[in-house]
């Protein structure tokens, strides 16, 4: 089933670099939360548990050797939440950034949202690269001048600097959700976004954040009779009307926002009948589907749940036209990651550029690209072994059965610590993105 | 009996991980909680489907304990939400310490609760909670769990595959009401 390295249709992946420290004693502030390209593939946001936001920069190519891509070098690191408490409520609030999403870029500074769990930040990140000097009140280093030993004026100019980044927050969008934000998306109208929590999804336009409009809300008016919660949402990448949200029971809902304000009534349910062979106690948890990507021709959406990936086309809502399994070998062993707690993982999905090969992560530092045209999938894996500059990825083969062939993994040993839930495909390039614990390692197609 | 033994463990480890989720940073998630409860929903069903089957000859009970402790739950699972009823949540948080040691108590007990169980049938409904919902939610599932690789289904009779509402014994830990209340 593993892609093989011989055909020159076929991608191979060539490690590039890796970001974050060696250790193995991994302080919970490092582990990374969320990967994110920019619109042009030349920023790449991490954001970690520890409410920080780093961002690197891909260099430009090189004259020298043209065939090979720049690498991506921190461009800003910043705080972008703090740990806060609810007193209200005697809660603390996580200070982890859940998502990061870039807005379209309008002019020479970079705007990008980050969430935690309560609260939306509006960033910009700006470069600086020259500063004023020559004033008349104000020495250079800032002290003012006695205005008595001004004797003549001088007009102040512009003197180049050394490339300084700033990062200013420039709205905060907060006190909207009273359960935990799971999702933003930022809409295609270049005007507004949604943010989306357990139970509701919100409306907010960038500029103005002291009030949203709430367009879904499946809060039953008896907590007893809850039965799902909203698992993500995101708009369509091109129609500013539609958006989809999924949900916990493995349903994806698509709104229009023409039809009324508030869109609890779905203009499409996407939902797959259960296969009853596959029954069992832990049913409902992997159906949960933990992340929803529109394809970025806007024509597919790409679900996660926990054992599978599920392509469907927008024209069909009883069925998902493509399911590839992630990682089957896993399906007797769910009272066990049951117990460990894996099974709650909620693992991440990307398309590439052109929409034919989907990507997410797995235990074991693996990760698996599945390619829709070809057909073909491999299991690659992020790992410091594999570390020289520009090696080859060998595709990794996981035993399930008794006999192990040599090169195979057997499943018992795969290690469910070592998981990859973040990923991030460029969107113009094959260059990914994938987030270990800690680390983030950039992947590059080898370059004849 | 396997079925019996894996249901009740896998509910001894929901109820530590609603305890243990109550005093996590960041507050109570309502999705994790939510997935755990229906778990344990299912794990409960699958256990009173096996002991319907194990024991054909004993009378039912008439009240069904699935929506009480359904609705314990539930309760538990928003306390960030400023909600009115502010009181119940406290009285189901406070027998829940107890819950998760004695699930794990009776996870060990099964042969001697069960002698018990055939014994006194009258002494065990008179442990039963009245609820006020008799019917079953229609979201939880009738279906039969399927047996992880390596277990045997219990051998029962044909006429128990189906288990309704009405046939659901009342108290899992028959031996402790002080279970069955915070269930």
């Amino acid at each position: 089933m593993a892609g093989s390295s011989d055909g020159n249709d076929e991608v191979q992946w060539c490690f590039s670099q890796v970001k974050g420290t060696i250790d193995d004693d991994i302080a919970e502030a490092d582990i990374i939360s969320t990967v994110e390209f920019n619109h042009s593939g030349e920023l790449l946001a991490t954001g970690d548990k520890g409410g920080r936001v780093v961002i690197f920069q891909q260099k430009p190519e090189s004259k020298n050797l043209p065939q090979r891509r720049g690498e991506y070098n921190v461009y800003s690191t910043f705080q972008s939440h703090e740990p806060e408490f609810d007193y209200l409520k005697s809660l603390e609030i996580e200070e982890k950034i859940n998502k990061i999403r870039w807005l379209p870029q309008k002019n020479a500074a970079h705007f990008l949202l980050s969430t935690n769990d309560k609260t939306i930040k509006l960033w910009k990140i700006s470069e600086r690269d020259k500063r004023p000097e020559g004033y008349n009140l104000k020495e250079e280093d800032g002290r003012y001048r006695n205005a008595s030993s001004v004797t003549s004026l001088r007009v102040p100019v512009f003197k180049p600097m050394d490339l300084m980044v700033e990062a200013s927050p420039r709205r905060v969008f907060a006190n909207a959700h009273t359960y935990h934000i799971n999702s933003i998306s930022v809409n295609s109208d270049c005007e507004t976004y949604l943010s989306a929590d357990d139970l509701r999804v919100n409306l907010w336009h960038w500029e103005i954040n002291d009030r949203s409009f709430n367009i879904v809300d499946i809060k039953p008016d008896n907590m007893e009779d809850l039965t799902e919660v909203i698992t993500a949402a995101e708009f369509h990448p091109n129609q500013c009307n539609t958006f989809v949200y999924s949900s916990s029971k493995g349903t994806i809902r698509m709104c229009d926002m023409r039809t009324s304000a508030l869109c609890d009534n779905h203009a499409k349910l996407f939902e797959e009948p259960e296969d009853p062979n596959n029954r069992s106690f832990f049913s409902e948890i992997i159906s949960s589907i933990s992340d929803v990507k529109f394809s970025h021709s806007g024509r597919y959406i790409m679900t996660r749940d926990y054992l599978s990936v599920k392509i469907w086309d927008l024209n069909m809502e009883s069925r998902p036209v493509e399911t590839y399994q992630v990682h089957d070998y896993f399906r007797s062993k769910l009272c066990s990651l049951y117990e460990n707690d894996c099974i709650f993982d909620k693992f991440e999905c990307c398309w590439n550029g052109n929409d034919s090969v989907v990507m997410t992560g797995s235990y074991n530092n693996f990760f698996r690209m599945f390619d829709r045209g070809y057909r073909q999938d491999v299991i690659l894996e992020a790992s410091r072994d594999n570390c020289k500059p520009r090696s080859v990825l060998k595709p990794r083969k996981v035993s399930s059965g008794g006999k192990r062939k040599k090169d195979e993994i057997s499943v018992d040993s795969l290690d469910f610590n070592k998981k990859i839930l973040h990923t991030a495909w460029h969107p113009l390039d094959n260059i990914i993105a994938v987030a270990t614990t800690n680390n983030l390692y950039i992947f590059q197609d080898k370059v004849n | 009996m396997e079925v019996n033994a894996e249901a009740r463990r896998i509910l001894a480890v929901s109820i530590s991980k609603l305890y243990a989720s109550r005093t996590q940073r960041g507050g109570l998630r309502l999705h994790r909680s939510l997935l755990v409860s229906l778990v344990m929903r299912s794990a409960r069903d699958i256990y009173h489907a096996s002991r319907e089957s194990e024991a054909p000859g004993a009378p039912t009970p008439q009240e069904p304990m699935d929506s009480s402790p359904s609705s314990e739950e539930q309760k538990q699972l928003p306390p960030q939400e400023a909600e009115p009823a502010q009181t119940e949540p406290q009285c189901a948080l406070s027998p829940a310490p107890q819950t998760a040691v004695e699930a794990e108590e009776c996870a060990c007990d099964s042969e001697i609760t069960e002698d018990k169980e055939n014994m006194s049938p009258a002494a065990r409904q008179s442990r039963k909670r009245r609820s006020k919902a008799s019917a079953a939610p229609d979201f939880l599932p009738s279906k039969r769990a399927r047996l992880e690789p390596g277990e045997e289904r219990y051998a029962a009779p044909l006429g128990s595959c189906r288990v309704g509402a009405s046939c659901i014994t009342s108290c899992l830990f028959p031996h402790n009401s002080a279970c069955c209340a915070s269930l």
